[in-house]
């Protein structure tokens, strides 16, 4: 499905996509309409918090969701190509050659009855033809290039022998070894103390230009998605508030949740204020309101906000929002028709 | 002994037995040698990466581990097991799991109330509900909440459920121990107001333990930064924020990712080498040298002690 | 950034919309919902499984029927059947609602004889009501047993798991050796012993006397052996619990061990416990029946299902119904509660939830 005016399909582009997962307590629609693209060598931050379908959204891209979720609607492109109707041999391509995903806890994501080497190895083998030496070499190699040295050492090992810094490494060894063109990263530092999150970030960053790769990084935590995304998606109930550049959304952020997050954090230009929180409890996914998600913890909540989900407005160039605020306040850019 | 402080840890020992070979046992230091004080209505804040020791010493210092050497002093008296019991209800602790703190047995009611029944802190039955709604009060649960079970609520409104607890007995002084880290960001907020309400209103002292700097920096008045079973700087929290002197603290502020965008894509990182040295492998002399970019022999001969260098400023390093 | 979809927002959308929604009308958008204890979900999931269900029906209509039948059905299960007073000779080996000769004569005359449901036995006796004084005596062994088991385990398991350290290593030694001991072994010789030993006393016994010097060695031996799962299990709950943080949390305030034993360790051990014991009564009575099978269990004329079983072991092949009848109701019964069992288990077991 090329694009009408002959420019390439961006690397990955999400169109409406719906997810939901059948529970005893009902369906769960984890995500709910959630759009973006993704260019090649840029890197795409999606941030949110508990419920707001960040990771189910990506775990949708590579299709590993749990045996009862499944895209109910709405399509993934590839390079303009849709990977929603992959046959589980097509999948099983994609993921590693073209997108790779690196995960929160790296203890429970690596085998532990298999050492560092031979998982790297098995890796490499499973995508190409590369004989078992070869493999054993690319793998060393591989090591080097995510900070680990003493390599050959290391692959001698199990991922109990090494600490959680250098687990991490190994998974993003493990992910980049077909040098994918994309590489999602669900809270990759989450488990790891301040400092080892810093060598990973840096790392993460450094081995996107090298291999100029496209990096998705999902988190809740505001300071990494700053440091590390030019574009940034922000979830809440499954569903987008807003997308823009990092400069939009942090400095001219356009969606009530947006801006009751960037209120409540303790940043350098609040340290000496009140946080002002935003009330209310995390959204109950069985029990989602009409309207916009946000409705019933929003301070600036108004009727329509309560009974029609907010339409996606333009507020800029590169910036989108979903908050009937923008229309009251005609903060949005009118379409051509 | 200075009784102007209300809390006074000096030179607190906790040492583990870990069982390391067939018949050898070594000492795990998870706590080695740690001094602070803390003033009545302050807040001081400990911070350090995993390991540092600083979960230990919030719980030694309310002897649900038994110190293996030092002291602790509440309001200039020597606290000692026999006379644990009577500074219980002065010294409360709240945890970091929501989910694991509260018994799931038990309503609210129950939970809120089990410290008034140990302490006997009512004539009858009337004045215990009247607590108990008073106490919800104060951290925001509504009265009906009091019958309903621990698995019915979030985990914000589970740690309020938890402070509720711990303020029952009307203690002076309270440790959190990394009381926020387990909630989404944006209940993180509402319970960090409520802890600054609570010592604006009761006057309650902290010991704020936690991982998350900027957290830390908000809410704590001083902060004493852990390495490995030390103390390695003490200082005014925006004065530790904007003038780090102990190395470690420094690459552990330049670590920390700011939420803003221009000046987290600007500041130079201080990358630290390697990984943190197990615990049962102490480096000899200073714990950080190896590390440390400007470490020296000295530092590997002898452990640097906390020294003054200025306004209450405390460091321990041989070279800065 | 590609092009948004579009949008007829240059439209009407009535301004009144735009005017903030009150609290009321955000509230009505969160719902906390209905209170529950932890007992009564467990009981709504229970609820839900059939089989745990349709074993609770069988269990009940079995324990209905063995409490009421003896009021109905006139036969004892001792007394060899008469007809009018009378001695019936006939009345041998009878297959299910048949009548003997001299009751068919009997009925022909105008009297009336209650049926023999599942017949008689060998000896004369109605079957029907043999089964059912058997059932009893397996259920109320199996019941017994169990209770005893439950509560020397749960007591050894809970000071061992409690206390820890060097108590609670020895006492496991303890039940590690009690473990590899063999359990047959033991009760056979230890009723050889209760016999001999107390041969002339046995009359004046009533305990002996009701159940037999084999049962009261049954007895004895779960008492001695039997409490090691249970106890395991309990100490095992016990560790999980005390690595929780809200014992720690219940140390902080200032709570003594006994009131933390009696608050917080107990009852969440309770779910623990119930579900063993529920899966201990069809060992129990497995075991009772097996032992009344090879002749080590009640005496005659006390009827088990297991020794009911045995005596029709003879005349199999012409009357196969007195061995499938007990062997069937054994059956029924610990599959029912073994069902029971799983079931509860399902439902309240804390760590399958989440």
């Amino acid at each position: 499905m090329a694009n009408t005016n002959g420019k390439k399909p961006p690397l990955l582009e999400v169109r409406n996509l719906h997810t939901s997962f059948k529970t005893d307590k009902g369906e769960v629609r984890a995500v709910n309409g959630v759009s973006y693209v993704l260019e090649e060598g840029h890197s795409l931050g999606i941030v949110g918090e508990s419920g707001s379908g960040k990771s189910v959204s990506a775990y949708s891209i590579m299709q590993i969701l749990d045996s009862n979720g499944h895209i109910t609607e709405g399509q993934i492109l590839f390079k303009g190509e849709d990977i929603t109707h992959y046959s589980a041999k097509q999948m099983q391509e994609f993921r590693g050659k073209n997108c790779a995903m690196i995960f929160q806890d790296p203890m429970t994501s690596l085998n532990p009855v298999y050492t560092v080497g031979n998982q790297i190895t098995e890796a490499i083998r499973i995508h190409s033809d590369k004989s078992k030496e070869q493999a054993r070499a690319d793998a060393v190699k591989m090591l080097e290039m995510v900070g680990i040295n003493d390599a050959e050492r290391r692959m001698k090992q199990y991922p109990h022998e090494l600490s959680g810094g250098m687990r991490q490494r190994v998974m993003i060894a493990m992910a980049l070894v077909m040098e994918p063109s994309i590489l999602i990263a669900d809270e990759p530092t989450t488990a790891l103390d301040v400092t080892i999150q810093a060598q990973i970030l840096e790392l993460m960053l450094d081995l996107q230009k090298k291999l100029n790769m496209a990096i998705i990084i999902v988190t809740h935590d505001l300071g990494v998605i700053a440091q590390m995304s030019d574009q940034i998606v922000v979830m809440y109930g499954g569903r987008i508030c807003e997308r823009g550049t990092a400069e939009d959304i942090f400095y001219h952020p356009a969606h009530e949740y947006t801006k009751g997050l960037l209120r409540s954090i303790p940043s350098t230009n609040n340290m000496k204020k009140k946080l002002v929180p935003i009330a209310g409890t995390p959204i109950n996914l069985l029990n989602m309101p009409k309207g916009c998600a946000f409705c019933s913890r929003c301070d600036a909540a108004m009727k329509i906000c309560l009974t029609q989900v907010p339409d996606e407005l333009r507020i800029d160039d590169t910036h989108l929002a979903s908050c009937w605020m923008n229309v009251k306040n005609g903060t949005y850019r009118k379409e051509e028709a | 002994m200075s009784s102007e402080n209300l809390i006074d840890v000096k030179d607190l020992k906790m040492y583990f037995p870990i069982r390391t070979g067939f018949m050898k046992t070594t000492m795990l230091k998870a706590v080695d040698g740690v001094t602070f004080s803390i003033k009545p209505g302050e807040t001081l804040g400990l911070v350090g990466e995993s390991g540092c020791g600083k979960t230990t010493v919030g719980r030694t210092l309310l002897r649900l581990y038994k110190p293996t050497g030092g002291e602790i002093y509440y309001d200039g008296n020597l606290i000692t097991d026999k006379n644990m019991l009577e500074y219980r209800p002065k010294m409360q602790m709240v945890f970091q799991d929501p989910y694991s703190s509260l018994d799931p047995r038990m309503t609210v009611e129950e939970i809120i109330g089990e410290p008034l029944d140990v302490h006997h802190l009512y004539s009858n039955k009337k004045e215990r509900r009247e607590k108990i709604l008073g106490l919800m009060e104060l951290v925001g649960l509504n009265a009906e909440h009091a019958t309903r079970y621990v698995h019915e609520f979030s985990g914000g409104q589970r740690q309020r459920i938890g402070i509720a607890r711990a303020l029952a007995v009307d203690p002076k002084f309270i440790v959190c121990d990394e009381a926020v880290s387990a909630l989404d960001v944006s209940i993180q907020a509402q319970v960090i107001n409520m802890f600054e309400e609570l010592q604006e209103k009761l006057g309650v002292a902290y010991l704020f333990i936690a991982h998350d700097l900027l957290v830390v920096r908000h809410i704590s008045d001083r902060i004493a930064v852990m390495y490995l079973g030390r103390v390695v700087e003490t200082a005014d929290a925006d004065e530790l924020s904007d003038s780090p002197i102990h190395p470690y603290t420094q690459s552990l502020l330049s670590a920390v990712p700011i939420p803003d965008p221009k000046i987290a894509k600007s500041s130079k990182r201080i990358i630290l080498e390697g990984d943190v040295p197990s615990p049962l492998k102490m480096p000899s002399g200073c714990a950080f040298r190896t590390r440390c970019r400007f470490a020296t022999e000295k530092c590997a001969q002898e452990c640097p002690p906390l020294t003054d260098r200025g306004n209450g400023h405390m460091v321990a390093c041989w070279n800065k | 950034m590609e092009a948004v979809k579009k949008n007829p927002l240059s439209m009407q959308i009535d301004p009144a919309l735009f005017e903030p929604a009150t609290e009321d009308e955000k509230k009505q958008q969160e719902v906390m919902s209905e209170s529950v204890t932890f007992f009564r979900d467990g009981m709504r999931k229970l609820m839900k499984n059939p089989l745990a269900v349709g074993s609770l029906i069988v269990l009940g209509l079995i324990i209905l029927t063995i409490v009421f039948a003896p009021m109905v059905v006139p036969y004892s299960y001792s007394g060899i059947a008469k007809v009018n007073g009378r001695r019936d000779r006939t009345n041998k080996n009878l297959s299910a609602f048949e009548y003997s000769k001299v009751e068919q004569e009997y009925i022909d005359e105008g009297g009336k004889v209650f049926p023999h449901i599942l017949g008689t036995d060998s000896l004369g006796r109605d079957y029907f009501i043999r089964v059912v004084y058997g059932a009893r005596v397996s259920l109320t062994v199996g019941l017994f047993a169990s209770i005893l088991v439950l509560i020397i385990g749960v007591i050894y398991g809970s000071i061992a798991g409690y206390t820890g350290g060097r108590t609670d290593l020895i006492m496991m030694r303890i039940v590690d050796i009690i473990y590899s001991l063999p359990d047959m072994l033991i009760i056979i010789l230890l009723s050889v012993v209760i016999k001999s030993s107390l041969g002339e006393d046995a009359n004046q016994n009533v305990l002996l006397k009701t159940f037999g010097a084999n049962m009261v060695s049954i007895f004895i031996v779960f008492g001695l052996l039997y409490w090691v799962g249970m106890a395991r299990l309990v100490r095992g709950q016990i560790l999980t619990i005390k690595n929780n943080e809200y014992i720690l949390a219940a140390r902080a305030i200032g709570a003594k061990p006994a009131h933390i034993i009696r608050k917080h360790i107990i009852p969440n051990c309770i779910s623990v416990i119930i579900i063993t014991t529920a899966l201990q009564i069809p060992s129990a009575i497995f075991t009772e029946s097996f032992l009344s099978f090879v002749g080590m269990g009640v005496e005659a004329p006390m009827p088990s299902l297991g020794s009911l079983a045995n005596s029709a072991r003879e005349g199999l092949q012409s009357y196969p119904g007195q061995l499938i009848y007990p062997a069937v109701l054994i059956v029924l019964i610990v599959l029912a509660f073994n069902l029971l069992g799983d079931g509860l288990r399902d439902a309240f077991d804390p760590k399958l939830r989440r």
